[in-house]
């Protein structure tokens, strides 16, 4: 494979194409950088047809600095990632190209050293905290053996050195208590610290370079700022270089020095954050941005790429974006672009910037006129007075005092020793053709609350009030037929499918199941319509599950939900394993569906700027109980209660001067089997007094609408 | 862990107390009536009454019951119907060989299934990982009843390298630890590869790899213990396996241990005694899987 890399070397554009890149990569600087990549290309597959995840790319990263790499998933972000640190998967290769560090090539390395390097000078965290650490093994260990790999062998002999110095890696990375924390196995800890000690481990190594492929992606927004936050202050006390690997434009806008946006196995655009965010280059790069949801975007449709992300395994004459791209020339399908300098900081692979600047320039802003006008692909606009909360809106779904309370057996006899109490008096309602908003960290009991409504979990109490019937005591029977107009996305879009049933019969299921579409060759036609409609294409009907990316699943779960044309939809997180563009396909056709059938949402997210754009009420849940709700624009605006204002302010936002203060929550959430005394966030409460631990907070009514539980002087009611 | 474990040591008294209750019924509930199964349906009934009352049979049930757990509790079986001894004493004779005879060919099946698998993960689709799996496959297919006499034929008769049969000095146990062997060293290595090869697929063995490990490394401290929970599970499970298989082998070896003990018992209609080996069997079987499972809350961190 060395051998190979060497000879392939120089054969074709990239290589020109980086020297362009390099000389205008101001920020790096010609000396010194920590990583230099140069037409780097990694094949998977066999050798008869592979598939070139990663062709020509160019990095370039200074001491200090963070890069961000930024695409849509499957684009080859962490095939790039996994090649540069030499851990591809197997059948994974390198087959040209050259990644310097530090000025030594590594791709010539023999494996033993290499594996020096690993974890030494280069270090890599992942996305899944989850998974990413050794189940039977203490986390003190697992840093230890770190720690162990990367020290010379006199000092790491005495057992005490490395004690010492595994307190002193898991005190850096902010987990309290590491004497105790280090005997821990890592179920015992929550998400956020587990990637904090993946951190720790990566940290062991003193490494120059930290690659970290996602590392927030699965954690809690609040979470993610803590560890945002805490891999700044260590780039900052040890001048190391970051690759952040990410898809979140608002994490690359608060955390990067500069941005490399990929597309299908290139790199398409290299800017500073700050001319990137001014006024993106490339014209996918400006359908990212666009197709972000704002508040500003609530009475229209989002933009959206037409098309998919092509397949990786087919040669490319022209611009890989040309299929999609609303700019298309005419060379562009048979001239590869090359790279073109938009300013010193901001370089772009795109014909359009090859007559200078200024024509660059010219065509972006044709194309920025044309956002307001649609292309053909995207549906109509949205009458502004359709998206706003109607005055006195019907109720057509309302929970008083909803609890779902789990029981906790131990023992032989499974004796019942406690509750876990997920949902614990909820008050929510949803109102006819409207979407309310359910938001609040991952474990809060959102999930719950959303199947406790739909009785796909017991509620323990309370009453679900739904057309004139309390679903709570419904018998069986009268539940089943209710089910059409009830339905949910999950979370997880590969759990909710069979794998051993082809996409067509798991989207038309629930037409044959509920009598809907008896017809089989109506049936297939519905779905073939529906799945068209998510952006997955008819031909997915005669495939499985597992053939398609955690983004494609998700859509064909949300064709599946749409196929009984129900009348309220619990959308459990459906579009945050999604990428920006898609999720902005899924939204605008969540939105076209309310518009045209008048069906409610119950919208579960965590991610705020979809709520902004989508809902029109906000329900703000915190250890199974609601700490605030009312409108959007009062909620998102004029946040009373203080965990709602640490939630709020802990999003990232792309948006340079949104001027928010920040007020960061220490801490994790408490177990909802022993919600603390009086109001349950107190602990984390930055204004806490001391008669918050006394009792729950009654609400406050702040209006007609918006409602806070805390106490009335700090809402200032 | 600690209520955890007196949950599983209190589930395997009740079914140790369920065992004994079955081979105590296993009597009384075999059709016809036992004394005659015993002496013969020619014996005369005076014999026949002798009997029954020797063996406490004229007794109601319920007494009958709470004699023999008061026996059990004095580890008395009874006695042989052949030779007057008590059943614990002639069990506790035979009981050393089958000990020494599984824990060979425990021992055996680890040593070549542990190597063999780990080998055939590491060079997953290679010539290796063929040959392993091809004699695993083959280990499994041949039936003890046919592999014993073969290898008697081969090592004893041909080549006189062993003894034929009996239990007379090391070289004596070679080939009934073969025999009983081969097929758990089969079954385990296919294990040991299908074990690891998950395991090696999980993040955190990339997240060892990343830290720098080498590929022992990382297969030692971190594949192999997690690959161990199944394989756990597995080697508990058969160990039934393994003292089913121990009766076969030490009837075609005339190996004295309960096996055969028990085959002869039961050839001469000797209840007492066939009883007694199948409550030990039993027995052995529940104990192995609870320290299985105790094993299982030690290895595991996660079953709290
Ligand atoms: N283990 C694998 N085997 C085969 N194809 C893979 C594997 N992992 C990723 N791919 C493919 O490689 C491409 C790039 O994937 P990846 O680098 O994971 O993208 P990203 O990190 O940007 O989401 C995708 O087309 C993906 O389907
Ligand atoms: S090169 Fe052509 S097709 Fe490609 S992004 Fe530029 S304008 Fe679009
Ligand atoms: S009641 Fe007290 S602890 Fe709770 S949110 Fe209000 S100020 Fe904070
Ligand atoms: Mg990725």
């Amino acid at each position: 494979m060395v051998e190979q890399a060497g000879a392939e070397r120089g054969v074709a554009g990239p290589e020109a194409g980086a020297a362009g890149a390099a000389g205008a990569a101001g920020a790096a600087g010609a000396a010194g950088a920590v990583l230099e990549v140069r037409g780097l290309r990694t094949q998977l597959g066999g050798a008869a047809r592979p598939v070139t995840v990663v062709d020509g790319i160019d990095l370039r990263i200074a001491p200090g600095e963070t890069l961000a790499l930024l695409g849509e998933s499957g684009c080859g972000k962490s095939m790039t990632a996994l090649s540069l640190m030499r851990l591809l998967p197997l059948g994974g290769r390198i087959v040209a190209g050259s990644v310097c560090l530090g000025g030594h090539e590594l791709l010539s390395l023999p494996e033993r050293e290499m594996r020096m390097l690993r974890g030494g000078r280069m270090a890599m965290i992942f996305q899944e905290p989850q998974t990413s650490l050794n189940p039977v093994m203490r986390i003190g260990a697992q840093v230890a053996e770190a720690v162990r790999v990367h020290e010379d062998m006199d000092r790491t002999r005495a057992s005490a050195w490395v004690a010492d110095r595994v307190q002193e890696l898991l005190r850096a990375v902010g987990i309290p208590d590491p004497e105790r924390r280090a005997e821990d196995y890592p179920h015992q800890l929550s998400g956020g610290m587990k990637q904090r000690v993946m951190i720790a481990i990566a940290l062991a190594g003193n490494p120059r370079l930290l690659i970290a492929d996602e590392p927030t992606t699965a954690l809690d927004v609040t979470i993610q700022a803590q560890v945002l936050q805490l891999l700044k202050r260590v780039q900052r006390d040890t001048g190391m270089a970051v690759l952040l690997i990410t898809h979140d434009l608002g994490v690359v806008a608060e955390t990067a020095e500069r941005l490399a946006v990929m597309y299908a196995g290139q790199i398409v655009e290299q800017a500073s954050c700050a001319e990137f965010f001014a006024a993106p280059a490339h014209p996918y790069s400006r359908k990212l941005l666009e197709s972000l949801p704002t508040a500003a975007k609530r009475g229209g449709q989002l933009a959206m790429i037409p098309g998919r992300v092509p397949a990786l395994d087919q040669s490319f004459a022209g611009c890989r974006f040309a299929p999609r791209c609303d700019r298309v020339l005419e060379s562009c399908a048979t001239t590869e672009p090359d790279w073109q300098a938009v300013s010193q900081d901001q370089q772009v692979r795109c014909l359009l910037w090859r007559a200078g600047p200024s024509s660059g320039v010219a065509a972006a802003s044709a194309q920025a006129a044309d956002v307001a006008q649609p292309g053909e692909t995207a549906m109509a606009p949205a009458p502004a007075s359709a998206l706003a909360p109607k005055l006195g809106a019907e109720p057509l779904l309302r929970t008083e005092g909803l609890k779902v309370w789990f029981p906790i057996r131990r023992g032989l006899f499974k004796r019942v020793v406690g509750h876990v109490r997920a949902v614990d008096g909820v008050d929510l309602t949803l109102n006819a053709g409207e979407t309310l908003a359910l938001v609040g960290e991952s474990g809060c009991g959102k999930t719950t609350a959303g199947k406790g409504l739909l009785r796909l979990e017991q509620p323990t109490g309370g009453r679900v009030t739904y057309g004139g019937q309390d679903l709570a005591q419904l018998a069986p029977a009268r539940m089943r037929r209710l089910r059409k107009d009830l339905q949910i996305i999950f979370q997880d879009p590969f759990a909710s499918m069979n794998p051993r049933m082809l996409i067509g019969d798991i989207v038309g299921e629930g037409l044959q199941a509920l009598g809907i579409e008896r017809q089989a060759a109506r049936r297939r036609e519905r779905v073939a319509a529906l799945l068209e409609r998510v952006g997955i294409g008819a031909e997915a009907m005669t495939r499985y599950p597992h053939e398609f990316s955690g983004g494609q699943r998700q859509r064909i779960c949300i064709a599946r939900a749409l196929a009984v044309e129900p009348r309220v939809i619990v959308c459990d997180e459906p579009t945050s394993a999604l990428d920006v563009s898609v999720q902005a396909q899924i939204l605008n056709l969540l939105k076209s569906l309310q518009q045209d059938f008048g069906i409610s949402y119950l919208f579960i997210t965590h991610n705020i700027a979809v709520v902004s754009y989508l809902a029109q009420q906000v329900a703000v849940m915190y250890l199974g109980r609601l700490v605030e709700q009312g409108p959007v624009a009062d909620i998102l605006g004029n946040p009373r209660h203080p965990y709602t204002q640490a939630l709020l302010s802990a999003v990232p936002s792309i948006d340079p001067d949104s001027g928010r203060e920040q007020v960061r929550l220490s801490g994790d959430m408490p177990s909802p089997a022993q919600p603390p005394s009086g109001c349950y966030f107190h602990p984390r409460c930055p204004v806490a007094r001391p008669e918050c631990a006394q009792a729950y907070p009654e609400a406050v009514h702040l209006d007609a609408q918006h409602q806070v539980n805390c106490l009335p002087e700090i809402v200032g009611a | 862990m600690g209520a955890q474990l007196a949950a599983r040591l209190g589930a395997a008294a009740v079914v140790i107390l369920g065992v004994c209750t079955l081979v105590f019924l296993l009597l009384h509930l075999v059709p016809g009536d036992p004394v005659e199964a015993m002496l013969g349906e020619s014996a005369r009934p005076a014999d026949q009454a002798a009997l029954r009352q020797h063996l406490g049979l004229d007794q109601p049930l319920p007494v009958q019951y709470w004699n023999y757990l008061a026996g059990l509790l004095r580890l008395d079986l009874g006695q042989s119907l052949i030779n007057q001894r008590p059943v614990a004493a002639v069990i506790a004779e035979r009981f050393p060989a089958t000990v020494q005879l599984t824990l060979a060919a425990l021992a055996l099946a680890l040593i070549i299934a542990l190597p063999l698998g780990v080998l055939a993960a590491r060079h997953r689709g290679g010539p290796l990982d063929s040959a392993a799996m091809g004699f695993s496959v083959l280990g499994l297919a041949i039936p003890n009843f046919w592999l014993g006499p073969v290898l008697i034929l081969v090592f004893s008769l041909w080549l006189g390298w062993t003894p034929v049969s009996g239990r007379e000095g090391w070289s004596s146990l070679i080939l009934p630890t073969l025999t009983l062997g081969t097929g758990l060293a089969a079954l385990l290595a296919r294990m040991v590869r299908a074990s690891l090869l998950e395991v090696l697929h999980e993040d955190y063995i990339r997240t060892a790899r990343a830290k720098g490990l080498s590929e022992s490394a990382l297969l030692w401290r971190h594949a192999l213990r997690n690959a161990a929970l199944p394989i756990l599970t597995l080697l508990g499970l058969q160990l039934g396996g393994l003292l089913g298989g121990a009766v076969i082998t030490e009837t075609v070896f005339s190996w004295p241990g309960i096996g055969s003990l028990l085959v002869d018992a039961i050839k001469a209609r000797d209840y007492p005694v066939a009883q007694g080996c199948v409550l030990l069997i039993s027995l052995i079987y529940v104990v192995v899987n609870t320290l299985t499972d105790v094993l299982y809350l030690w290895i595991d961190p996660r079953v709290q």
